[in-house]
C-alpha cells in the first residue's frame, strides 16, 4: 500500500481536470489562441472560459487574471515587475516581506536587495503569525511593495492578510503614494476565502498543481490599473504581461481545478478531522514528539512535527521504504543544506529543525491511510532512535486543542 | 538519489550500538550541522601492533551519515591503528558506490570520529603507563 502524505508539495490531477484538459492535448482542439481563424478561436475560448472561472473564484474581473508557467514565475513577475519603476529613482525603494516566505518570493527579494533595494524581513511569533502591528511599524515613506504569504507551506499558519491589507491601504492614502500589497496564496486557495476585495490585495499568486490541477501552470491576480512590467517579452500575450503562446490545455485544467475547489468545500471538514487524528495519534504513539506551531488559524491539511534523537531526512527515507511519502524541514534534505526558514522563524533550534517532518493530507487521504501511518511511524522512529542511541523518555503530555 | 549500497547500510546497519568498556570513544559532528556520531572501538595489541578488533557506532543524522558510519566500521575492522588512520573519506564514499554531491561531507564524520577514538585510546594507554 502506497500512502501519499505530501499534498503540500503537489497533488494528483483530478479526473475532472484531466477530462477538461484532454481535448486540447489529443488533437481535437490544437489551434494557437492568437490565431483569428476558427482553430485559434476554439483554443481561445478555452482560455477565456478558464479565466472567467478563476476570476469568479477570486471575486474579480477576467482581465485581472494573468496566466504564467508556474506560481514561481507569477511571484517573480509580480515582485520584479512592480518594483522595476522605482529602481531608477534616487530614493531607494523599500520592500517588506516575512522571514518565512516561499523561496519564489524570498529569492527575488534577495536579488532586489543585492541591487540596492532596502528590505525588511518581518519576524513571526513563535506560533507562526506575522503581527499586523509589525507591518504597520515597518512601513516607510519609500515602501513600494509588501509581500506576505496567505498560508505558510511548511507549518500551515494562516496570516492576517485582510487586516494587513487595511493597514497598507490607509498608509497609502496617508502618504499619497501607493504601497502595493501582494500575497502568495498558493497553499491557501484550496482551503481559504480568497476574495481579493476582502483581502485588500493588489496582487495574488495561485498555482495549478497544489489544487489537483497540472504542474507547470500558475498565475496571478493584478488589480485593474496597477502598473506592472512583464518578465518575459515577446508576442504580447496575456495583455502584454506574459509573452509566449498560451499553454491551452493546462489553462483549461487550472480553470477546472479552481471550479472544483469551490464545489469541494465540504471535504474540508473531513480533512480537518484527519489532521486531528494524526496529531493526537502521533503524540500518543511517539514519545518526545512536538507539534510545531498551533492548531488555531492553521490550514486543515498541514502538520509539522519535531522528534528528538532522529533526523528528518532519515525519517523520510525510512518511511518511503515503507511506501509512505512525507517531507522534511531538515537541512539534510535541502539542496543548499540550510534548515527550513519557517521553522527557524518559529524559534526552533537546530536539533528540532533537523528532526522535523511535514505531513500534508488532501482530499484523497483516508482514515485507513492515517491509521496505517500511525502503525508504521513509531516503528520507524524507534529504529532510528536505536541507531542514534537516543533513549526516549515517557510520553509527553497530550496537547489540548484550541 | 542514493546508491543501493547506501540504502542497504541505512536499512540494516550491522555495526550500530555501543561496546561495553571500550578502549576508545570518539565523537564527531555537531547539532548545528545535524549529524552527530559516536564511535566505540575495541583494540588489541598483538606483536606490538594495535589492531582494531571491533567497532560500534551511534549516529544521529541523515541516511548518508548513518550509512557512512556503518560502512566505515566494516572497512576499519581488523585494521591496525596505523592502517586505519590512513583511510580517507573518499575511500568510504567509494565503498558505498558514491554519494550525492551535497552529501559527500557526511563521509568526514566517520573519519573524524575514528581519529577522536584513537586519540582517546592512546591517551588511556598513556595514563595506564
Amino acid at each position: 500500500m502506497k500512502i501519499y502524505l505530501d499534498y503540500a508539495s503537489t497533488s494528483p490531477v483530478d479526473q475532472k481536470v484531466f477530462f477538461a484538459m484532454k481535448p486540447y492535448l489529443n488533437g481535437q482542439f490544437f489551434g494557437n489562441p492568437s490565431s483569428f481563424h476558427l482553430f485559434g478561436q476554439e483554443a481561445k475560448k478555452a482560455i477565456d472560459d478558464s479565466r472567467e472561472k478563476i476570476a469568479d473564484f477570486f471575486g474579480c474581473v477576467p482581465e485581472e487574471i494573468t496566466f504564467t508557467g508556474s506560481a514561481t514565475e507569477a511571484n517573480n513577475t509580480v515582485i520584479f515587475g512592480s518594483v522595476k519603476p522605482f529602481t531608477h529613482l534616487s530614493l531607494k525603494p523599500h520592500l517588506i516581506t516575512t522571514a518565512f516566505e516561499h523561496k519564489s518570493v524570498f529569492m527575488p527579494y534577495k536579488e532586489l536587495e543585492s541591487i540596492g533595494a532596502e528590505v525588511t524581513y518581518l519576524p513571526t511569533t513563535k506560533e507562526g503569525f506575522v503581527k499586523v502591528l509589525d507591518v504597520k511599524k515597518a512601513l516607510k515613506k519609500n515602501t513600494v511593495l509588501v509581500s506576505i504569504m496567505y498560508a505558510n507551506n511548511e507549518i500551515g499558519a494562516i496570516q492576517p492578510i485582510a487586516e494587513i491589507g487595511k493597514i497598507i491601504k490607509s498608509a497609502s492614502q496617508k502618504q499619497k503614494s501607493k504601497i502595493y500589497f501582494h500575497t502568495d496564496a498558493v497553499q491557501a486557495v484550496q482551503y481559504l476565502d480568497c476574495n481579493v476585495k476582502g483581502l485588500g490585495v493588489d496582487f495574488l499568486t495561485f498555482s495549478g498543481h497544489k489544487i489537483y490541477g497540472p504542474k507547470g501552470i500558475g498565475g496571478f491576480y493584478k488589480r485593474k490599473g496597477v502598473p506592472l512590467f512583464p518578465l518575459i517579452y515577446g508576442g504580447g500575450q496575456e495583455r502584454n504581461l506574459r509573452a509566449g503562446t498560451e499553454n491551452v490545455s493546462f489553462i483549461a485544467g487550472l480553470g477546472e481545478a479552481i471550479s472544483q475547489v469551490a464545489q469541494n468545500k465540504q471535504k474540508i471538514v473531513q480533512i480537518r478531522s484527519l489532521k486531528q487524528r494524526l496529531i493526537s495519534g502521533i503524540i500518543k504513539v511517539v514519545p518526545e514528539s512536538k507539534l510545531n506551531g498551533v492548531i488555531k488559524n492553521y490550514l486543515p491539511n498541514i502538520i509539522n512535527f519535531s522528534f528528538k534523537g532522529v533526523e528528518g531526512e532519515a525519517i523520510g527515507l525510512a518511511l518511503s521504504q515503507q511506501g509512505i511519502a512525507v517531507s522534511t524541514g531538515s537541512a539534510c534534505e535541502a539542496q543548499d543544506l540550510k534548515p527550513s526558514r519557517s521553522l527557524v522563524a518559529l524559534g526552533l533550534g537546530p536539533e528540532d529543525t533537523h528532526g522535523s517532518i511535514r505531513i500534508s493530507i488532501g482530499k484523497f487521504t483516508t482514515e485507513k491511510e492515517v491509521d496505517k501511518f500511525l502503525k508504521v511511524f513509531p516503528i520507524v522512529i524507534a529504529r532510528l532512535r536505536k541507531i542514534s542511541g537516543h533513549k526516549a523518555t515517557k510520553n509527553r503530555k497530550l496537547i489540548t486543542y484550541n | 538519489m542514493y546508491s543501493e549500497k547506501v540504502i542497504q547500510h541505512f536499512t540494516k546497519p550491522k555495526n550500530m550500538g555501543n561496546i561495553k568498556n571500550p578502549d576508545g570513544i570518539g565523537r564527531a559532528g555537531n547539532p548545528v550541522c545535524g549529524d552527530i556520531m559516536e564511535l566505540f572501538v575495541k583494540i588489541k595489541t598483538d606483536k606490538k601492533k594495535d589492531i582494531i578488533k571491533d567497532l560500534k557506532f551511534q549516529t544521529l543524522g541523515c541516511a548518508a551519515a548513518i550509512s557512512t558510519s556503518d560502512v566505515a566500521c566494516e572497512i576499519l575492522k581488523g585494521k591496525t591503528v596505523e592502517q586505519a588512520l590512513k583511510i580517507k573519506a573518499k575511500d568510504i564514499v567509494k565503498e558505498l558506490g558514491g554519494l550525492p554531491p551535497a552529501k559527500i561531507h557526511c563521509s568526514l564524520l566517520a573519519i573524524e570520529a575514528l581519529q577522536a577514538a584513537i586519540k582517546n585510546y592512546q591517551k588511556k594507554k598513556e595514563n595506564k603507563k
